[in-house]
């Protein structure tokens, strides 16, 4: 039956709380590079070079077309047949999963973004520019605010299943939530109890995402009915 | 704030057009948007450009502060032609506020800071002045009660004169309007051509794409009609609309006034 007891101290135990540490760490690290990389991509493909449109569009196919697990694999055990560089200790599990990932989110964040700043009317961009604004404030000041506002909830959104995809760096041996979580089953056996206490953490921190979510899409919205 | 500030062109020549076409046409693709448009708007006078659509006014007007690029002839502003030169396009676009149809103000922020924006990051301007600026012109047209509120909690009248206040903010010597009331509900228009014409009184020099021909008689330096991305002709008011000289600006004329 449930074992009570085992599951508090799974919950409030060390292990789990390294592991969901660990889990929060990498999505939090992958989440803002990508989002970096990705706004650079995203307002690339609406420019007027086409070589840079198409480098961007068949990013954008490729790392969203291939499975997040094979990528995860390509990378920790194929970039090492590639090059010695990868073979030296900085080529940790936690690095691995952090490229492969920030590959994989980039993608969709260019294209959350992408739609977000063409949502953006051309007028703004002109009404900007007469005042005699440079492209970059135009850009920082105009474009990105009220573009953030249309894309914040699909960026959350991503933001939560990405936090649950680390789960996948299980089978490179993150020792992030999941793979602790399994760590203690192979010596109790006892799967509802920890199981029970992962979901505990993951509900957790989609909460306090949630929350997040409404709180910045409230800030975001003024000015608008 | 004095006319003389609003109005006053720093650094220019005495004498000197504020504007000056020559020979100015505009493709996009092999379509002739503009073709052989030539015109001077001198210090002071106002503009006013009507036409049938598609006949290049928004062209034309949105050449003069490089929205977009003419393709051949010249196009001098205060002095200065434009080039691709990004120093040369600054000091026009700060010489030469525009108003748009449809108000381009930005809804994201209120008023007040649509005002105070490009104070702040093209002139520089401490917070303070910039918001005491920003009030001076919202008073002058009348709107002072709304700098708190955000755009879209205003009628459309209300959000042109903060657009125009908001392009006077940066102390332009010239303003360009394209068709700044043909997005307004018809009783919304007397308000934004009210703030144009004082603003016309006070001596900005003016070009303006309207098809309002109350406001061109009463202001207009002169009026030009264009068609096929040419102009067709030019004249005071009072000529153009009494003894037009080609039947096509006669033909245009009657059926806006009927
Ligand atoms: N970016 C563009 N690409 C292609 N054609 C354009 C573009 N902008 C304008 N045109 C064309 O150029 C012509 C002139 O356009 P413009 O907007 O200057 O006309 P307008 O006189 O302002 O008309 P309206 O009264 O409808 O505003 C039109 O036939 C239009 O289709
Ligand atoms: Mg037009």
């Amino acid at each position: 039956m449930f074992d009570y007891h085992l599951f508090l101290s799974a919950v409030f135990g060390w292990p789990l709380a390294k592991g969901a540490l660990l889990t929060m760490v990498l999505s939090i690290s992958v989440m803002t590079c990508s989002l970096i990389v990705a706004t650079l991509f995203g307002s690339v493909a609406g420019s007027q070079r086409k070589a840079l449109r198409w480098s961007v569009g068949g990013y954008v196919w490729l790392f969203r077309g291939a499975p997040a697990l094979l990528i995860l694999l390509f990378v920790w055990n194929g970039l090492p047949q590639l090059s010695p560089v990868f073979r030296q200790a900085w080529f940790t599990p936690f690095f691995a999963a952090f490229l492969a990932l920030t590959l994989i989110e980039v993608a969709y964040l260019t294209e959350i973004l992408r739609g977000a700043f063409a949502a953006v009317g051309k007028g703004q961009r002109e009404g900007a520019a007469a005042l005699g604004l440079h492209r970059w404030q135009i850009f920082i000041l105009i474009t990105m605010p009220q573009a953030l506002r249309v894309a914040v909830p699909a960026l959350i959104n991503e933001f939560i299943s990405l936090l649950k995809a680390t789960s996948l760096a299980t089978v490179i041996s993150l020792k992030e939530l999941m793979t602790l979580t399994q760590f203690a089953i192979a010596t109790s056996f006892r799967f509802l109890e920890w199981y029970g206490a992962a979901l505990v953490y993951y509900m957790l921190m989609v909460s306090v995402l949630t929350v997040f979510q409404t709180r910045i899409e409230r800030l975001l919205s003024k000015g608008h009915r | 704030m004095t006319s003389e500030q609003l109005t006053g062109a720093a650094g220019v020549a005495p004498g000197t057009p504020a504007i000056q076409l020559v020979d100015v046409a505009k493709s996009y693709g092999s379509f002739k948007a503009l073709q052989g448009v030539s015109m001077t708007v001198e210090r002071g006078s106002r503009m006013v450009i009507c036409g049938p659509s598609g006949s290049g006014k928004s062209t034309l007007i949105r050449c003069i502060n490089r929205l977009e690029i003419h393709d051949a002839g010249a196009i001098t502003v205060n002095g200065a032609e434009l080039t691709d030169q990004i120093v040369r396009i600054d000091r026009i676009r700060r010489d030469v506020g525009m108003v748009f149809q449809h108000f381009n103000l930005f809804p994201h922020l209120t008023v007040l800071q649509n005002c105070t924006l490009a104070q702040r990051w093209v002139r520089r301007r401490s917070h303070r002045e910039a918001s005491d600026i920003a009030m001076a012109l919202l008073e002058r047209v009348r709107i002072p009660e709304k700098a708190s509120s955000y755009p879209a909690e205003l009628s459309g009248g209300q959000q042109q004169r903060v657009a125009i206040a908001r392009a006077l903010c940066m102390n332009p010597s010239i303003m360009l309007f394209d068709e700044p009331t043909s997005a307004l509900d018809p009783e919304m228009v007397k308000e934004v051509l009210d703030t144009m014409v004082r603003l016309a009184e006070d001596g900005m020099t003016m070009i303006c794409v309207t098809h309002e021909m109350g406001f061109a008689r009463q202001v207009a330096s002169q009026v030009a009609f264009m068609e096929g991305g040419k102009v067709i002709e030019s004249n005071t008011p009072e000529r153009l609309f009494s003894t037009p000289a080609h039947e096509r600006t006669k033909r245009f004329l009657s059926n806006l006034l009927h």
